[in-house]
């Protein structure tokens, strides 16, 4: 099964509307609530770094019996170096994002955490491409 | 303890899931940043923040968390609301500041995450 959905860059209040309907999805196949939390957390950082740090991007998440592969591409900035992003507590998040409750510079590091593989693409001034795989 | 007692304790006011609050939760967890909820790996908790708006409702659904008291008198949408009753929480909301809710809370029995 494919979804897909777009993802628009410095709007909130529909960040997570990609992650909400992944989450019902999983639930509905009945998938474990565990593995469904993993997921959704995942999905859900990377879907907020979209929206906080690129100009907008799509979300591609392709759900087999056993398991989910979700990709996440933008364009945008890039990150210049992934090894200091992946760090806790590194962030170059704006003011307004910081308001919005992001910028704590957790979110890829919980990423890699939840996620049984990632793969993260950048390019600067081109864009970033996360691929998370998590098993059922 | 009881979602009734917390509400009472705090003085607040139930914006959302008036019909749970029998049931208990045990433990809490205050903070702001949404990336640090995130990070909390069980869900049974009550989320005390004073960040209020959609994207604090958002976490608390990605987090399969049920439970959010707002501080510091903060105002809380009908979007914010409609998308909590869509996940079935319970909603609170008190004047108190975020030292002074934990504090009270603390006090009373709910245990921190860690
Ligand atoms: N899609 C992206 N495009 C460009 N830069 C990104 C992207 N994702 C992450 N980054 C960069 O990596 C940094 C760290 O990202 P991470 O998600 O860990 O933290 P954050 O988004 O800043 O804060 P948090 O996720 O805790 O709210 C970001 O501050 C940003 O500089
Ligand atoms: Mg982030």
């Amino acid at each position: 099964m494919r979804l897909e959905y777009d993802v628009t860059a410095g709007d909130f209040t529909r960040a997570g509307n990609a992650s909400s309907a992944i989450k019902k999805t999983l639930k509905q196949l009945g998938v474990s609530p565990a593995v469904i939390k993993r997921v959704v957390v995942a999905v859900y950082e990377a879907e907020v770094n979209i929206v906080a740090h690129s100009y907008g991007g799509h979300i591609t998440a392709e759900v087999a019996p056993e398991g989910i592969s979700v990709v996440l591409a933008d364009t945008g900035p890039g990150i210049p170096d992934v090894q200091k992003a992946m760090q806790k507590g590194f962030s170059t998040a704006s003011k307004e994002v910081r308001e919005m409750g992001f910028g704590a510079g957790m979110g890829l590091p919980n990423i890699q955490e939840n996620a049984d593989d990632l793969k993260i693409e950048t390019e600067v001034g081109r864009g970033t491409t996360l691929t998370i795989y998590i098993k059922f | 303890m009881k979602m009734r007692d917390i509400a009472a304790a705090v003085n607040g006011e139930v914006l959302c899931g008036a019909g749970r609050l029998d049931e208990e939760v045990d433990y809490a967890f205050a903070s702001d940043l949404m990336s640090d909820v995130l990070t909390i790996k069980t869900n049974d908790f009550l989320l005390i923040t004073g960040l209020a708006n959609v994207q604090s409702v958002r976490t608390a659904e990605m987090s399969d968390v049920e439970y959010i008291l707002f501080v510091r008198g903060k105002d809380v949408t009908e979007e914010m609301t409609g998308l909590a009753e869509d996940n079935g929480m319970v909603v609170i909301r008190t004047d108190y500041s975020m030292f002074k809710t934990s504090g009270i809370l603390y006090g009373a029995g709910l245990k921190p995450v860690y």
